[in-house]
């Protein structure tokens, strides 16, 4: 059963605002293993998985930043066409909905990240069918 | 010449209309007096008993009245009919929950057709006018008031009310309506989605606006009237002293004539309180002479003007009122809707999700008014699921439309973002430009 602690932030959407975060992160020594942004009109939370996420939350909050630390799924499955919707089909029939979420790939392998509506329940059957749930 | 409606009273001679309205005060003053102890207790306070009015000029010995003793005696403290003698209520938004509710009797409803009628007879409109009243029929004093104004005129009224613009549109082609009633920034709202639509003045036979409900200037008027090739008209009024019709232009378009015999007119200055002379510009003040159902003394309009004296061109001999120059307090119209600052923020002192902290950004896109609310979400409630975001997004609107009567717009800004200053900071930012 491996959770992994997800880093959101809230910002508005105007320019520059991602730089900011990222430079503060990488000020901090703080490095982003993975992020998406999901956006609005006039809004917009990107959300991240960090190498420090307590001590990202701490300087993003000090930076007066509307921050959250939410658990998520990370998996790891091949770099290969249909990899990703076998998975999916497993989570589907056993009736996880997803809220969202974000992979990206290197060489053979992929990574994605997954926010369920039960976590549990996600990881119950991502074990049991054998899918290798990694912690970050 | 358009023909005058009640020439014996909007012609009268001066000093005629003078004695008129000292007579009219005095019969005021005591009905208040027995009336209301709103009025009897302010009045034993200042040490002023009903006999020591005799002129018009010693109104200004008289008490004033604020939007706010309206709302501290809500709803029927200033009434001065028993309930069986009113037959109609209004009511226009609450700051803090309690909206501001004006009543009539039979006799103020006669009053308030009449004095449209003698407006829309200014303006040069005949039985034979087809009018479309697009100010909201409700609550607001607008729709209801010109509409009855209308029928008593003996034109035709199409009570379109607002929201349905391409009905609106559709039956002012079929109708061959003349005239339209409404805002000013409706007004040129509609121009735009005739020309959308393709459809001329050729095509419509509309040939007058009455317009009210919000400043404007000489400007929109020059670009309302070319257009719609028609004549556009002010009309002055406000729901606390009667709703549309207390002032109207006519023909020479030189300042709206003020109903002198119903409603007595001064001007103050807003930090003295003292009466300006003529002229002068400073807070608009009615005192309204023949009122049975909620009449008021002195009451404090927060618009600012001035009085034009002098006889008109036009033949009237009553006392004019400039433009509106703006407001001593705070208050904003959006849309023809009176909106307060301090109500946006009683509905965020309700929401725990929300930080008090606010900024209004006010528009004209289009030519319809637009508001922005600029607002931050308290750090609990922050979610990383936007959909959550967007449904605090939702409700907060739904509110802030519930209690302001109109919609706007909401934007979550990041924590920390809207100045926090201790005292009166600047919440609104208008960039409507109406000069």
């Amino acid at each position: 059963m491996e959770k992994t602690k997800q880093l959101s932030v809230f910002l508005e959407n105007k320019t520059g605002r991602i730089n900011q975060v990222a430079r503060i992160l990488g000020d901090n020594g703080i490095n982003m293993h993975a992020f998406s942004v999901a956006e609005t009109a006039d809004f917009g939370i990107i959300r991240m998985i960090v190498s420090d996420v307590e001590l990202a939350s701490k300087v993003m909050k000090e930076a007066h930043f509307a921050v959250r630390i939410t658990e998520v799924v990370c998996i790891k499955c091949s770099n290969s066409a249909g990899a990703l919707s076998e998975i999916l089909d497993v989570l589907a029939n056993a009736n996880v909905f997803i809220e969202y979420m974000y992979a990206f790939s290197e060489g053979d392998t992929a990574r994605v990240v997954i926010r369920p509506t039960d976590l549990e329940l996600c990881l119950k059957v991502l074990n049991e069918n054998h899918c290798d749930v990694i912690s970050v | 010449m358009a023909e005058i409606w009640n020439p014996s009273k909007e012609c009268m001679e001066r000093e005629e209309m003078r004695k008129l309205q000292g007579k009219r005060l005095r019969k005021l003053v005591d009905k208040v007096y027995h009336n209301v102890p709103f009025y009897r207790k302010k009045m034993q306070e200042m040490g002023i008993m009903p006999e020591d009015i005799e002129t018009i000029d010693d109104i200004v010995k008289l008490p004033f009245t604020t939007k706010q003793d309206l709302r501290d005696n809500y709803p029927y403290g200033l009434f001065a009919e028993p309930m069986v003698n009113i037959v109609r209520l209004h009511a226009s938004s609450g700051t803090t929950g309690n909206p501001t509710v004006v009543g009539y009797t039979q006799k103020d409803l006669s009053v308030w057709s009449e004095s449209i009628a003698r407006c829309l007879a200014a303006y040069g409109a005949t039985r034979n006018d087809i009018f479309t009243v697009a100010y909201g029929y409700g609550l607001f004093t607008g729709g209801l008031g010109l509409h009855y104004g209308v029928e008593h005129l003996g034109a035709t009224v199409i009570p379109t009310s607002t929201g349905n613009t391409a009905k609106h549109i559709k039956l002012m082609k079929d109708c061959q309506s003349t005239a339209l009633a409404c805002t000013p920034s409706y007004a040129l709202y509609l121009a735009e989605q005739l020309a959308a639509q393709g459809i001329t003045h050729n095509d419509i036979s509309l040939k007058m606006c009455i317009l009210g409900g919000e400043p404007w200037t000489d400007n929109m008027r020059k670009d309302i009237e070319n257009k719609l090739h028609v004549d556009a008209y002010n009309i002055y009024g406000l729901s606390e002293i009667m709703g549309p019709g207390v002032s109207y232009e006519c023909e020479c378009k030189n300042g709206s004539h003020i109903i002198e015999d119903h409603f007595y007119p001064e001007i103050i200055s807003p930090d003295t309180l003292e009466q300006l002379p003529y002229g002068e510009q400073g807070e608009l003040v009615f005192t309204t002479l023949t009122k049975e159902g909620m009449p008021l003394l002195r009451y404090r309009t927060k618009d600012l003007c001035s009085l034009i004296e002098g006889k008109c061109e036009c033949g009237r001999t009553a006392v004019r009122m400039s433009r509106i120059m703006g407001r001593s307090d705070d208050m904003l119209i959006i849309r023809g809707i009176n909106v307060f600052p301090s109500q946006v923020e009683s509905v965020l002192l309700e929401l725990p999700e929300f930080e008090p902290q606010y900024k209004l950004v006010v528009d004209r896109v289009n030519n319809l008014d637009t508001m922005q609310v600029q607002v931050e979400v308290r750090e609990n409630f922050y979610s990383d699921e936007i959909s959550k975001m967007i449904d605090l997004k939702r409700r907060l609107a739904t509110k802030l439309q519930s209690v302001l009567g109109i919609s706007c717009d909401i934007k979550l800004m990041e924590p920390h973002t809207i100045e926090r200053c201790e005292g009166k900071t600047n919440r609104v930012i208008d960039n409507r430009k109406l000069k």
